[in-house]
């Protein structure tokens, strides 16, 4: 007989992990699974930000932010606060963009000039004009907050099984009952399928389908600087943060689409876009130009055609994909997948807008249409 | 039908190299050496590049080799270096004569090809420094004779000026004429600890002691009958001061103690093979214990098309004479000129004698010993997977463990290194990265072959951002730039989407940018 669970999750990764731990504190019996190690894919390769204000699961995000060492256990390295700087006209009109629509949503924004921005960035150089400085958002280390994840979901009785990839989805009476996998049957009352790119493979034998495109984005690192009084500090078209180590890690720039394997990607090569990065960083931090690079590396994303994330409840299904933006969102997408699997529906906030039906009318050649093919298959 | 184009994807926006060459040779040691002259003499444009002399501040960092802090202040000079260099190694002038294109004070550290999740680059390409600028090499041959790295292993006293590695000790005694130290003891005695001695010798530096964990000397040749060596001996800790080391301490197997007076201990136990680029240039990694661990499958030859690997890097050790053979026979393979490439003899297995002795340092050393120097990380942190110290450390995290984290399945060398940081420091692992490796598997109850490994990243050498800048990069690559996936319809606010403000944003963030 097969191993039962209240749920299961099929994907270790940011969201997946904070579903779970947040089922767990229901006392629910939950098991992830993955295909490879926790956190590996896009959950730990991405820039830490925490400052999405267009996501309706802000306003919870921004409430556990501040909480989630305490509720975890375990360090997530969460740091409040942004400042955004300009190094031209362009830039600078469009942060201001921004800062007004933030403002107008509630969240507090400070317009800063060159010199206070200098001062808060000791690394800017001469050519910063100025920029904006949240009072809200912040950042996170992303390795260290997926693992904290896995590990207070463990603390609670869940369980996580690493390199376990699932073959199959067994249903029965339009019902999910189960998974299969190389390490046999697993049987749950529900399943949580937060597989990042493989959602739509893993999906597809149900008759369900869901359009995404998985791309790859590249990021670089240096050596430490000395720390800033922010660490979430970004600009000229990068995304990033300094590490509470003291490292700059930066991405951004042009993304690769690639083809979704059931196993995941086989390399997240990197490309001589590092170089376009480093030109991007040096010129956002003259002052840092002489720091050592010292890795890159690159991570797959899944997207939906819109951008914006799938959280929605099939039956006893719950599918959650965060399109490109999961990591700082995590400790309020897993209560709102927590909300869909238990209560039917989240208590916090209107998710309606991001449910699969928007895609029903959606073209099956949508990728095509949208320029989102493989380099391979053009 | 015509292609769409996302104008935020990557498509075309690579540029092709800055300079392109018939044959590339990455390395002007033996093996890189004899490859270049071989496609000379057959008539091939070759460009041979090495990192030698390396800028100062790097070798401070203990990149490429372990220099331990004991170059003398020749290396402030790279211009005479270059001379140096030059003088020490006849081949190279043998090179300039043959009308190779040499360049020496310059590093690959980028090794960039189509291949699986990476369709967009024209061609193949090297990153390139010369320590001012960096730029990108097409080749239609390249050969990687790259060579070995230094394989450190950490005592008591090993964070100190002093420690050093034999590749850097040779590098600095004969090539760099640059070492500062007069009295050695090295550690090891298989064939590179005996050849690690004789230079020493040869060079006028005293050598106080061969210490030898086993009970026989590993190795061949035959050393001076005053040079002391000490069989079934274990190191208990470097002392120093200021400068650095002034003494080791060993003792025998009766626990008998010696204190050894020497500012410089060597390890010599062995070297690792430098398949940095390889690695990032997408060629599996697998771990073989009688090539030196993690090496490139098949050695010697054509490890990815058109890509070719000779000499240490291979996993080769032994005598000049050898590596200089092997670098002719792939280059004339890679060449279409020859089919032979001599393979790699057998028969000492690295790892388990690398094990043995690791095992009797961490038996004579305390756990708060760091194993990475970089990021201060200590042996009780990298076994209890605990992060680093400028975090806090909340009582839960006293349960976790790397026994903990085996419950969840095999040990993962990245997995660590993400949660206590070693082997992400400046140096890229170099100190660290092959004793991590063993201790994890020790820790696992695994044996040597199976020890978990940290993959190598491009940049394979730390390169500043703006050297590493593309300062002259296509206009293509600014074209569409964006921070994130360029879908504009991510960025709206929630309560916007699908009201006439949804249309306003769009159109005034450009359909794009976001924070």
């Amino acid at each position: 007989m097969s191993e039962q669970y209240d749920v299961i999750v099929i994907g270790a990764g940011v969201t997946g992990l904070s579903a779970a731990w947040w089922l767990a504190r229901d006392g629910l019996s939950v098991l992830v699974l993955d295909k490879g190690v926790v956190g590996a894919e896009a959950s730990s390769r991405n820039g830490g930000g925490a400052s999405h204000y267009q996501s309706p699961l802000f306003a919870e995000e921004q409430r556990l932010w501040p909480m989630m060492d305490d509720l975890l256990g375990y360090p997530t390295e969460h740091q409040a606060e942004r400042v955004i700087i300009a190094t031209n006209q362009h830039d600078f009109d469009h942060y201001n963009f921004i800062a007004d629509i933030c403002v107008g949503m509630g969240w507090p924004v400070d317009k800063i000039d060159g010199d206070t921005a200098r001062e808060m960035v000791p690394i800017a150089g001469d050519n910063c004009l100025g920029g904006i400085h949240f009072r809200f958002g912040g950042h996170a280390n992303p390795q260290r907050t997926v693992q904290a994840y896995a590990w207070a979901l463990q603390d609670l009785g869940g369980r996580v099984i690493q390199h376990c990839p699932v073959t199959s989805i067994e249903t029965a009476g339009g019902h999910v009952t189960g998974v299969t996998t190389p390490r046999g049957a697993f049987t749950c009352g529900s399943l949580v399928v937060a597989a990042g790119p493989q959602i739509a493979g893993l999906l597809a034998p149900l008759g369900i389908h869901v359009p995404l495109a998985a791309g790859r984005a590249e990021m670089i690192v240096t050596e430490p600087a000395p720390l800033m009084r922010l660490g979430g500090v970004d600009g000229n078209g990068l995304y990033g943060r300094q590490t509470m180590r003291g490292n700059l890690a930066f991405g951004g720039g042009p993304h690769e689409w690639i083809d979704t394997a059931p196993e995941g990607p086989r390399a997240r090569p990197t490309t001589p876009l590092s170089r376009s990065l480093a030109r991007r960083v040096a010129e956002l931090f003259p002052r840092a130009s002489h720091l050592n690079v010292i890795r890159s590396w690159a991570g797959v994303v899944e997207n939906t055609p819109d951008g914006r994330p799938l959280l929605d409840r099939l039956d006893n299904l719950v599918i959650a994909s965060m399109s490109g933006v999961g990591f700082g969102l995590s400790p309020a997408s897993g209560h709102a997948i927590r909300d869909l699997v238990v209560d039917g529906a989240c208590s916090f906030t209107d998710i309606g807008k991001l449910s699969l039906a928007r895609f029903a009318d959606l073209a099956p050649d949508w990728r095509e249409t949208a320029g989102w093919l493989p380099l391979a298959s053009a | 039908m015509t292609r769409i184009h996302d104008p935020h994807a990557i498509d075309g926006k690579i540029p092709g190299p800055n300079e392109a060459h018939d044959v590339i040779v990455v390395g002007a040691g033996p093996a890189g050496l004899a490859a270049a002259l071989e496609a000379a003499r057959a008539g091939r444009q070759v460009l041979l590049i090495d990192e030698h002399p390396v800028a100062a501040a790097l070798a401070g960092n203990d990149v490429p080799l372990w220099f331990g802090g004991r170059a003398t202040a020749a290396l402030q000079a790279p211009e005479r270096l270059i001379e140096t260099l030059v003088e020490n190694e006849p081949l190279i002038a043998e090179a300039f004569e043959a009308g190779i294109d040499v360049r020496l004070g310059v590093t690959a550290w980028g090794l960039w090809r189509n291949r699986d999740g990476s369709g967009a680059l024209p061609g193949a390409m090297l990153g390139l420094s010369d320590g001012q600028r960096s730029w990108t090499a097409g080749f239609a041959q390249l050969v990687l004779a790259t060579g070995a790295r230094d394989c450190a292993l950490h005592f008591a006293g090993w964070d100190q000026p002093g420690v050093m590695g034999a590749l850097a000790f040779e590098t600095l005694v004969a090539r760099y004429d640059a070492f500062a130290g007069r009295r050695v003891v090295i550690l090891g005695s298989g064939e590179l600890a005996l050849q690690t001695a004789l230079l020493a010798h040869a060079h006028g530096i005293e050598v106080a002691a061969v210490v030898e964990v086993r009970d026989a000397v590993q190795g061949t040749a035959t050393l001076p009958a005053d040079l002391p060596v000490l069989t079934g001996h274990r190191l208990l800790r470097a002392e120093g001061g200021i400068d650095g080391v002034e003494r080791v301490v060993v003792a025998a197997g009766d626990g008998a103690e010696r204190t050894i007076a020497c500012d410089t201990v060597i390890l010599a136990i062995d070297a690792v093979p430098a398949i940095e680029l390889a690695e990032v240039g997408g060629a599996a990694v697998v771990t073989e214990p009688m090539r030196g661990g993690a090496v490139i499958p098949g050695g010697a030859g054509e490890v990815l098309p058109n890509v070719w690997l000779a000499g240490a890097a291979s996993g080769l050790m032994g005598t000049r004479e050898a590596a200089e053979a092997q670098g002719r026979a792939v280059m004339a393979k890679a060449l279409g000129l020859g089919s032979d490439i001599a393979s790699v003899p057998e028969g000492f297995d690295r790892m388990a004698y690398r094990a043995e002795w690791l095992r009797a340092l961490v038996a004579t050393s305390p756990d708060t010993t760091k194993v990475c120097q970089c990021e201060e990380v200590s042996r009780a942190d990298l076994i209890g997977v605990q992060p680093p110290q400028y975090l806090p450390r909340p009582e839960k995290l006293g349960t976790r463990s790397l026994g903990t984290l085996l419950d969840d399945g095999p040990p993962d060398a990245e997995q660590v290194k993400r949660l206590t940081r070693a082997g992400m420091g400046v140096c890229q692992g170099r100190r660290c990265r092959e004793q991590v490796s063993l201790l994890l598997a020790m820790a696992a109850n695994l044996p040597p072959k199976a020890a978990p490994r940290g993959n190598w990243r491009v940049p394979v050498r730390p390169v500043p951002l703006g050297v590493m800048a593309d300062w002259d990069h296509a206009a293509a690559m600014d074209a569409g730039w964006d921070v994130w996936f360029g879908i504009g319809t991510q960025w709206i606010p929630y309560r916007d989407i699908g009201t006439p403000e949804e249309a306003r944003h769009l159109e005034r963030l450009g359909g794009s940018m976001h924070l």
